[in-house]
């Protein structure tokens, strides 16, 4: 076993045994951090694949960002146990159905040597100065440019549309700052100064 | 170097080696560093004492020199209560969550051409991904410690991290578009090109003068990552306390504070490599080298001292409106008008 292969071995571990927490772990804070845990490792086993800017952008964008955010409502909620485990025998038949697709999903990707895959030729050794990161770019920018514009359109829609949905103008007398109002103010708009004379006793 | 390495290359096998040197360069690195965390404690309180007219730590060694080993001598030897209530597991991992990525983004620094850890290609990427998270020790610490203010100062301090990442990344991509790179050694070797690196003036020729709104941006947004004042609602001492480690004493609360003067220290140090030429000379009739690196680090991390003891602590939506409403608009515009540039005749990065 050489050392690549040690490394995928090590990674693979962790990465099953922090997935199969993520569903077994009792508290829902636990859970989010081993799929931390689960990102950080699969964008480990991405770098020995030589897609170091994936793996980088995974760590950057999951771990970086989203989980943080999802840790944060996780903290929020109120965690109760009774209340959780309550709908597990209903929901039961249906994660069963899901569960039995993704087997068979896996399994014809692992039994692959059954459906010719020894026969098809592997991917090219890349050449040393041979650069993911700007082939991914070029790529994007060039013969998929449209799908890659169109894709982002939509998540600006989506982010548009949350902020709409949860923003309310209320016309009740709530407080809120203005914070243009706030600069433009001027110190004679705040305080009147009175000339009046000296008093004597 | 290599003739004296010979022998012990043959004593221990090329595999068993390279595991051995690169823990030695990696004490070599974070040796300096801590050092470097310590005194900058001291630098803070003696500049800030100055500041206010004051004198500042002055009774351990001469001038107070020693003040920060009394600290650690102090911090080291007090006892770490875990609050009753507290998620020990988490409690624990929390400091060590902060200080391990504040650390591990060291690796790809480069401090002169030749003298880095990993020259890697997408250094850039990486510096960004590993500060990113730092934010955990932060939120698990506020959470684990099972307190009010704890929770308070992690979910702000959650917030204001994330927000002012956006901000910063826009700002780096205007460092990326000029310098045709992700790597941290191409991006201080392209500012050394142009007309007035040429004309013996460098400095006219770093990233800091045309992108300067960004360079401006990017030094606002790294305040608010570190948690700095005057972005430091994250401990806001006068409204929660001490904020997330409110509840850590002793060591562990000590882990926290390394972890962010290291943060202060790689910050600095990105900033001179980003924006201020890194290792280049200013002038054309003094050699290139490391002690320019450190000495423009040093001048970043005294404009953070400045501010802690000039400006008042930031409203928390006055925080979040200045980075979202404020610094993000102008790196997109800016980012527009360097696009332009860059296609138009009058470009200087060809």
């Amino acid at each position: 076993m050489d050392f690549t292969a040690f490394v995928f071995y090590f990674l693979s571990a962790i990465l099953v045994f922090a997935g199969l927490r993520v569903i077994t772990a009792r508290n829902p804070v636990h859970a989010a951090m081993f799929l931390v845990l689960t990102f950080f490792t699969a964008a480990g086993i991405w770098v020995l694949l030589q897609a170091e800017f994936l793996a980088i952008t995974l760590v950057l964008v999951y771990v970086g960002a989203v989980m943080v955010l999802f840790l944060f409502v996780v903290m929020m909620l109120d965690i109760n146990l009774e209340r959780i485990r309550q709908g597990f025998w209903s929901y039961l038949p249906l994660g069963a159905m899901v569960g039995l697709l993704m087997a068979v999903e896996m399994s014809v990707v692992l039994g692959g040597r059954y459906f010719g895959l020894e026969g098809a030729p592997g991917p090219a050794a890349a050449p040393a100065n041979y650069s993911n990161t700007k082939e991914l770019g070029r790529l994007l920018y060039t013969e998929y440019v449209y799908p890659f514009e169109l894709a982002s359109l939509i998540l600006l829609v989506g982010l548009i549309a949350a902020i709409v949905l949860t923003l309310r103008k209320r016309e009740d007398g709530t407080k809120r700052v203005d914070p243009a109002a706030q600069v433009r103010v001027k110190a004679a708009d705040r305080m009147r100064v009175v000339a009046m004379p000296a008093e004597k006793e | 170097m290599d003739a004296l390495l010979q022998p012990v290359q043959q004593l221990l096998g090329p595999t068993l080696f390279t595991l051995v040197w690169t823990l030695v360069k990696i004490v070599v690195l974070l040796a300096p560093l801590m050092i470097c965390v310590a005194y900058l404690t001291y630098a803070e309180r003696k500049i800030i004492g100055y500041m206010q007219v004051r004198l500042g730590p002055n009774r351990v060694g001469p001038k107070g020199w020693l003040q920060p080993i009394a600290d650690a001598v102090k911090l080291m030897f007090k006892e770490i209560i875990i609050p009753s209530g507290a998620n020990k597991g988490l409690f624990i991992l929390g400091p060590v969550l902060a200080l391990g990525p504040a650390l591990a983004a060291w690796a790809v620094i480069p401090f002169a051409p030749g003298i880095v850890l990993a020259n890697v290609d997408a250094s850039v990427l990486y510096v960004m991904a590993i500060a990113s998270m730092g934010v955990y020790g932060i939120i698990l610490a506020g959470w684990s410690s099972n307190s009010k203010y704890a929770m308070l100062g992690a979910m702000r301090s959650a917030a204001q991290i994330i927000s002012y990442e956006v901000a910063m990344g826009f700002a780096l991509v205007g460092v990326l578009m000029v310098s045709h790179s992700l790597n941290l050694v191409e991006i201080v070797n392209g500012q050394a090109k142009g007309w007035a690196a040429s004309q013996g003036l460098g400095f006219l020729s770093w990233n800091w003068l045309p992108l300067f709104p960004m360079f401006m941006v990017y030094l606002i947004s790294t305040v608010a990552e570190t948690n700095r004042a005057p972005f430091d609602v994250a401990e806001g001492e006068s409204e929660i306390v001490a904020g997330f480690h409110v509840e850590y004493g002793g060591m562990a609360f000590a882990v926290f504070f390394l972890a962010e003067y290291a943060n202060m220290i790689l910050v600095a140090a990105l900033t001179s490599l980003f924006f201020l030429g890194g290792w280049l000379s200013p002038v054309g009739f003094l050699p290139d080298g490391m002690l320019w690196l450190v000495a423009k680090a040093a001048f970043i991390l005294f404009f953070f001292l400045w501010f802690r003891a000039t400006f008042p602590r930031y409203r928390y939506d006055q925080i979040m409106r200045l980075g979202w409403k404020v610094l993000l608009p102008v790196t997109l515009v800016w980012l527009l008008v360097l696009g332009a540039w860059m296609l138009s005749p009058f470009s200087i990065w060809k």
